[in-house]
């Protein structure tokens, strides 16, 4: 069964269905009938919300007993999990379990989860910002600026991003460094992710790039032009908006970049540092406690990758929600059932209407095979070029 | 064409020339040369900052160093090196280097081969079925991987797959319940895999999990791990496999000249194990031997192709190439691992084969086999680790370029006049499917290279991420340096040879200076 080359029911029903809505709304729907990013999306949401609220933030003190630098006492061996399946079910005093002098560790992992997503959303605000000037500036004027913004991006590329991220990691951890005058510890998260993001723009920058230079030969910038419009208007409320979609589903790919990079140089020891934590750091920390103590490894280590594959699952919800070719298709036993359906249906037409001949010939074959024709294709207001990876990918 | 490549790698070079400018600026500031010196009391603290100083040349401005630095580092165009020295230990940074450059490009060559060949595999199979459950499991083991961090991989592949599989291997016995659990996953990936009607699934799904449950019994019972060769009778058994399997792929069994080239290449082989175990018991090998052996294997292969005649020779010459490259690899495995117990149990391993930390086992020499497998069992964790994380970029990529030209009219018109879908997958879609993956494996080698800081440094892998991150905490800048140059520089290559393939492979691309 070939679900690209007939139409199915349902899959006409959709477009029937997406008929008259303007694209956001299209986009959206799409975006909340895909399970895996919404899934994704409230795990996410509870992850986060546990860690802000768990450990607080800022001045406003968490709900949970513990904070990730007070010691207490010791209270299983080592310092395992106190939390039992046993009847009956409780979590304890440390349910993740304590460290070597007796912190607890659940604390400490929600303290690290907190300072990595927060470092992980300015590394992706800092590069949805980059990345876009640069890449329509590029885009739009073409020219030699466009060759100049290009190699400044080969620049960056050329070097791997955990080493310019090292460089960078250390230099605003280290004495010569400081930010008016502030104590390291304030400014140590929000910096790197400034930083970080400066250096994980580049892939944005191309593929908005890319967009930009189609665009722009297209007519309604050249009717936007003629009627005076100013560059910068073009830019911001003709071309942005029509590659959003590109610019969102990116930054979001970005973002699990951005974890994945944030953790590597806490845990390589040029990110974030101790005393401060971060879920990379607290790995550095404890990697050789693994053989003794394993719980202190597996917690922080878990949710980096809970946090990068929730984002990973949204940004490809985001990438089939924003394709204009890409339709809902449903599983492969979906489709068997309404094959089904629609067999008998014409069966049972066919017996109640059996006089009146209902000319055989349009009938569709008796093993259910789906009338063959093209599927309806979406009618997107604009046909957008298709955007996906592999564009902007050449230099 | 060369035009166009000439103007690309200059203006590259230039870019790079910029970028080892800035960051050494950078690294200027970002390093901090009296680190040692901060926390010492000694009286004579003074003095001690101006020799730091003036070893370091830190009175002359940045700007006139990096200026010396260049002049040395352009000194290799001309043969004499100068890439400036470690000041910690006082070792000079070209010396330092030779060794590094080999471990890395060692490391990541492994790494990027398996990585390409898995990746596309697996992309290229959930591409064929796409919205299976086979799809979404590979969808999802993708992303998965993807987000897996390296070091925290790493630090468990050390755990586990290096201190408690020696500790298995010792003592190699596994329950029932983990062997028939493992057969029958593997049965319904070998499902998924193959798919079809109901009656070839449940063929697929028995069959799969009866050879993986023997395999593995056998394998335990015979106490194979501990001696793991494969014997003339394993031979073989995979040169047989390998000559269907290669036949399968590339022309398909209808082709009989191609299937009965690829049983005949398969045969001599065979009929050359013993021999060839003489050559290796009598001359000392090396890896010159093993190129030459090589081409006289893929010489082989082209002639009997080529002996079979037929309408179209190149097609059979081709595949008993490849099945004398399968074999040639074959005995080329078996012949190492036939060292396995010797190695085991020499002292410095103390049958705990499968290392942690290293390249290789210091103070411990043998015969070109003995070092080979010294080497990969060094290798194996290290590539693992970098092979799960680029592995998903593969697929990924792999299966999103095949839906696309599966969607091809020209896809649809193959199909239509009746070719076998073998032919349609594998001449028609997967050719073109994989040419952008031209333009991405660069790119990707240089992540990897990335990649390789992180697993160098937890597997002290002595190669030139170890070097890097030694050198930053140590706060040497002429080595940190040396390493951004010569990553450049590979990524310089990388993407000449990316544009040159390009062209090359797709004609549709034309490249005017």
């Amino acid at each position: 069964m070939n679900p690209i080359g007939g139409t199915t029911p349902s899959a006409t029903q959709d477009a029937a269905a997406d008929a008259g809505l303007s694209q956001g709304t299209i986009v959206l729907r799409k975006f909340l009938r895909h399970t895996g990013a919404m899934v994704s999306l409230i795990v996410l949401a509870i992850v986060a919300l546990l860690a802000f609220s768990a450990q607080g933030v800022g001045p406003i003190p968490g709900w949970w007993i513990h904070n990730h630098t007070s010691s207490a006492p010791v209270v299983n061996p080592g310092g395992a999990p106190t939390w039992t399946l046993a009847q009956p079910f409780s979590l304890g005093e440390h349910p993740f379990g304590q460290d070597d002098i007796g912190r607890d560790n659940f604390a400490r992992v929600m303290k690290g989860t907190q300072i990595s997503l927060m470092v992980m959303a300015i590394i992706g605000a800092t590069a949805l910002v980059i990345g876009t000037t640069i890449g329509a500036l590029a885009g739009y004027y073409r020219g030699w600026l466009d060759g100049l913004l290009m190699r400044i991006t080969d620049g960056f590329i050329i070097v791997p991003t955990i080493v310019v991220g090292a460089i960078l990691g250390k230099l605003i951890g280290g004495p010569g460094f400081s930010f008016f005058g502030l104590p390291l510890s304030t400014y140590m998260a929000p910096m790197l992710g400034l930083v970080l993001g400066g250096i994980l723009w580049t892939s944005l920058a191309r593929l908005v790039r890319g967009e930009f230079m189609a665009l722009r030969e297209r007519e309604f910038v050249d009717s936007a032009r003629v009627s005076g419009a100013s560059d910068f208007r073009i830019m911001a409320k003709h071309i942005l908006p029509n590659s959003v979609g590109v610019i969102i589903v990116n930054t979001t790919l970005l973002m699990s970049q951005a974890i994945v990079l944030e953790t590597a140089l806490s845990f390589l020891g040029f990110g974030i540092r101790s005393p401060q934590i971060s879920l990379g750091q607290l790995i550095n920390e404890y990697q050789s406690a693994f053989s003794t103590r394993p719980w202190l490894f597996w917690w922080a280590g878990l949710f980096i990758i809970i946090i990068a594959l929730c984002i990973n699952f949204i940004g490809d919800g985001l990438r089939d929600a924003f394709d204009p070719r890409m339709k809902a298709i449903p599983s492969v036993r979906k489709m068997d059932k309404a094959d089904r359906a629609t067999a008998a249906a014409r069966i049972a037409a066919r017996t109640e209407g059996g006089a009146s001949r209902s000319s055989p010939s349009q009938g569709n074959p008796p093993d259910g095979i789906p009338p063959q024709g093209n599927p309806p294709q979406g009618n997107p207001p604009h046909d957008d070029p298709p955007h996906d990876e592999q564009k902007g990918e050449r230099r | 064409m060369i035009k166009f490549l000439l103007r690309r790698t200059l203006s590259t070079a230039l870019v790079l020339l910029v970028v080892t400018f800035v960051l050494y600026l950078l690294l200027d500031t970002a390093l901090d040369y009296y680190a040692d010196l901060r926390q010492s009391t000694a009286p004579n603290i003074g003095e001690l900052y101006e020799a730091r100083a003036r070893l370091l040349d830190l009175d002359t401005p940045v700007i006139v160093r990096y200026f010396q630095w260049l002049t040395g580092a352009a000194g290799c165009l001309v043969g004499s090196c100068d890439l400036g020295t470690a000041w910690v230990s006082g070792q000079e940074v070209t010396s330092q280097l030779q060794g590094a450059v080999v471990n890395t490009i060692k490391l990541v060559t492994a790494a990027t081969l398996v990585a390409i060949l898995v990746g596309v595999f697996l992309g290229m199979v959930s591409a064929i079925r796409q919205y299976t459950g086979f799809d979404y499991f590979i969808t999802f083991v993708g992303f998965l991987m993807y987000s897996l961090p390296v070091f925290w991989v790493a630090v468990l592949l050390k755990q586990y797959g290096a201190i408690e599989f020696n500790n298995f291997l010792s003592d190699p016995v596994v329950g029932w319940t983990p062997i028939i659990l493992v057969s029958l996953i593997a049965g319904l990936i070998w499902m998924g895999a193959l798919g079809g009607g109901r009656r070839r699934r449940t063929i697929s799904f028995v069959g799969a999990t009866v050879v993986t449950f023997g395999t593995i019994y056998y394998v335990l019972a015979s106490g194979w791990l501990n001696n793991p060769t494969f014997g003339i009778v394993g031979i073989a058994v995979f040169s047989l496999a390998a000559a269907i399997a290669v036949t399968f792929l590339s022309t398909g069994l209808s082709n009989r000249r191609a299937l009965w080239t690829a049983f005949t290449v398969a045969i001599i082989g065979i009929a050359l194990y013993q021999p060839l175990q003489y050559l290796f018991w009598y001359v000392e090998m090396t890896w010159l031997w093993m190129g030459l052996l090589l081409i006289v294997g893929v010489g082989v292969g082209l002639a009997v192709g080529a002996a079979f005649r037929g309408p179209d020779p190149g097609i059979s010459a081709r595949t008993g190439a490849f099945v004398a490259v399968v074999i040639g690899v074959l005995i080329f495995i078996d012949r190492v691992f036939q060292e396995w117990g010797r190695y085991s149990a020499h002292p410095a391993i103390n049958n705990r084969p499968i290392a942690t930390i290293g390249a290789r086992t210091p103070n411990l020499s043998g015969n070109f086999w003995f070092e080979n497998l010294d080497s990969f069992t060094h290798l194996l964790l290290p590539s693992i680790a970098l092979i799960l994380i680029s592995i998903a970029s593969y697929t990924r990529y792999t299966r999103g370029s095949m839906l696309e030209v599966m969607n091809q009219d020209y896809i649809r018109t193959a199909r239509a006049k009746g070719l076998p879908s073998r032919t349609v997958v594998m001449r028609h879609a997967l050719r073109n499917a994989l040419l952008p993956l031209a333009s991405v494996i660069p790119v990707d080698i240089i992540t990897m290279i990335g990649g390789a800081v992180i697993t160098e440094t937890i597997f002290g892998w002595a190669g030139m991420g170890k070097l890097f991150i030694d050198s930053m905490n140590r706060n040497e800048l002429d080595p940190i340096m040396a390493y951004i140059v010569i990553t450049g520089l590979l990524a310089v290559v990388a993407n000449l040879v990316a544009d040159f393939l390009y062209a090359v492979l797709d004609p549709r691309i034309r490249v005017d200076a």
